[in-house]
């Protein structure tokens, strides 16, 4: 997973990392599911499609992670795989993708807390010095 | 903290100087202790709140404060909407309020004990708790706005408890100048199915005793002896509650840079109280207490079917139920003498009026606003009373809980669920939780002692300590 959990005093922060702006995305979503349950458990049975679009790559990965809360609360869903496309657009930038999961197992997936929603917190999307890309925030839980 | 740049006001208050873009002081409730122990990021967050448009007297933070985002939680700050006031959804948070309520159940220690496990079981089977679970009820979307609007009091009039409850909630049940038209459609899709619901995280319903009494004539006030048992319920606005932060928090961010407002913290994100959006803001800020308080009722009620299916002829009536994340309009002399309507802040942080505050019921009219406190499972949970002269030190305010004294990570590291459970059987008390990892994270040391806390708030004259309560069951979501 190309994504992890950071300390944060109330909640917990998710960061992802990768070669393009989309896999850091990926793993930030994968970080979100870490603060929930172990992303292992879920399996990704069927696929959820999200569009987001933002004036800016930050406010991007805000709405990605809130539309995926959105999904897994109204839906009963968690996710485990994320397939990410993100493309520049004349008003900013626009996200496509395909979160991969399965209904809540509460047994199974012995759920912690749920994500009431991203925050602006810690929020950061930028290239790091290594040319890795590098998207977090902290989630409310 | 660092404290060489705060001032000691008295044994536990402490000014941060209005320096830089700080429009006011920032003022720190908590005794030395706290105060060192606190985050420097608390300090900042005081300072970055102070530098807001039209607030008023101070930026305060409650002996509690820790790390939030904008606002730190225990924050309170109030605005004049006269003087270009703002409102701030960060300033209230995700979960709208957020809040406690405690119920009395007429019975003693050992009446409890004698059904403590079967009540434990059946109030788990009764109560919808964790992650993706659904109330009974389903509500249509003309239903759905009936209920943003009238909070409790729709409740009451749905079948969820009685009139008698109305009186001894904050706002008589129902905050005026809710918005159902505010509330994005997809608010109320995630709550279509969740009115009635704990939730999970830090939110639970507890059976307690009360194992020691502070201020014997609040006590006898507010109806309570050693040894009586009640029910504490602690949750929010659920899902329609946290959309609606998440609306808001985007939408002012965007306005403010649009607008060419350079926040000190994005968190901050706030609208003038007389802007379109401010009042956009506050129309559906309010929905969602309405939310909260009718969820509350509904998981009264279930907690009183389950206590009479056990307990033939158990009462659970309503001692008081408080809220902790919100925006409320009230009226304040400020301290230049003059009085006048402020949107007061709080956010991680209880109302606290005093005695002879014209809101409080009759019976507590003498001793003060009930000032829930809740601890985490396995330690004490408290009843404070407001305090004489509370309006003017905080806009009468005081803590609302103990914060975590370590992150969830940690806690995950350090505890097993099952292993948490034992010992806390061990000791006569109770869990019941769907996840033993949910458990393990909220284990009763990854939380700050708070006594420490409520002896502070104390101190400080914000609200006198009344009682401590002792967890018999927990029911975790």
């Amino acid at each position: 997973m190309n994504g992890q959990t950071f300390e944060h005093e109330a909640d917990v922060g998710v960061r992802g990392c990768g070669a393009t702006l989309a896999e850091a995305f990926a793993g930030a979503a994968s970080a979100m599911t870490a603060v929930i349950c172990d992303p292992a458990a879920v399996v990704p049975r069927a696929p959820v499609e999200v569009d987001c679009s933002a004036p800016d790559a930050e406010l991007l990965l805000l709405d990605w992670l809130n539309a995926l809360v959105f999904e897994m609360a109204t839906r009963r869903m968690l996710f485990s795989r994320f397939d990410v496309i993100v493309e520049a657009a004349a008003d900013g930038v626009v996200l496509r993708a395909r979160a991969w999961g399965e209904a809540v197992d509460v047994a199974r997936h012995q759920p912690a807390a749920e994500v009431k929603g991203a925050s602006f917190c810690e929020l950061k999307v930028e290239r790091q010095t290594d040319g890795q890309w590098l998207a977090q925030c902290v989630v409310d839980v | 903290m660092d404290t060489s740049r705060l001032k000691r006001r008295g044994p536990c208050a402490w000014e941060l100087p209005a320096t830089g873009r700080m429009r006011v002081p920032g003022v720190i409730f908590a005794s030395k202790e706290l105060v060192q122990e606190m985050d420097d990021k608390v300090a900042e967050q005081v300072a970055n709140v102070a530098s807001l448009p039209g607030i008023v007297d101070a930026s305060y933070a409650m002996p509690d404060a820790h790390w939030g985002y904008g606002f730190p939680i225990g924050g309170v700050a109030a605005f004049d909407a006269d003087e270009g006031g703002v409102v701030s959804a960060g300033g209230v948070g995700f979960d709208i309020s957020c809040g406690v309520r405690t119920l009395h159940t007429g019975l003693k220690e050992a009446d409890l004990r004698a059904v403590q496990k079967p009540l434990a079981d059946l109030l788990f089977a009764r109560i919808p708790a964790g992650v993706g679970s659904t109330g009974a009820l389903h509500l249509s979307a003309a239903e759905m706005d009936a209920m943003l609007r009238g909070g409790a009091r729709w409740a009451v009039k749905a079948g969820y408890g009685s009139e008698a409850d109305l009186t001894h909630i904050e706002e008589h049940g129902c905050v005026t100048g809710a918005d159902p038209a505010a509330v994005s459609d997809m608010a109320k899709k995630r709550q279509r199915d969740e009115m009635g619901t704990l939730g999970s995280g830090n939110h639970y319903l507890e059976v307690q005793v009360m194992d020691e009494v502070f201020d014997a004539v609040a006590a006898r006030a507010y109806g309570l002896a050693v040894g009586d048992v009640v029910v504490s319920i602690h949750c929010g606005s659920r899902g329609l509650g946290h959309q609606i932060g998440t609306d808001f928090l985007r939408e002012m961010v965007v306005a403010a840079s649009q607008a060419g407002i350079a926040l000190p913290d994005r968190e901050l994100a706030c609208a003038p109280i007389k802007s379109a959006l401010g009042q956009r803001y506050l129309g559906a800020m309010r929905a969602g207490i309405n939310c909260a308080l009718a969820n509350r009722q509904i998981l009264t009620h279930l907690a009183r079917e389950a206590f009479a299916a056990l307990l033939p002829g158990a009462r659970l009536p309503l001692l008081y139920d408080v809220s902790h994340n919100t925006c409320k309009e009230e009226t304040h002399t400020s301290a230049d003498g003059h009085k006048r309507r402020l949107f007061v802040h709080r956010k991680g942080a209880t109302r606290a009026f005093g005695p002879g505050h014209a809101e409080l019921p009759p019976a507590f009219g003498k001793v003060g606003q009930p000032v829930l406190i809740g601890g985490s499972m396995g330690t004490a949970s408290w009843i404070l009373a407001g305090a004489a002269g509370a309006e003017e030190r905080a806009f009468g305010s005081a803590c609302h809980g103990a914060g975590r004294a370590m992150s969830r990570n940690a806690a995950l590291r350090r505890w097993h669920g099952r292993d948490v459970v034992d010992e806390l059987a061990a000791k006569g008390i109770l869990i019941r939780s769907p996840s033993f990892r949910g458990v393990a994270e909220e284990a009763p040391l990854a939380y700050k002692d708070v006594a420490e806390v409520v002896e502070a708030a104390d101190r400080a004259g914000l609200a006198r300590r009344v009682a401590r309560l002792r967890p018999l069951i927990c029911i975790k979501g």
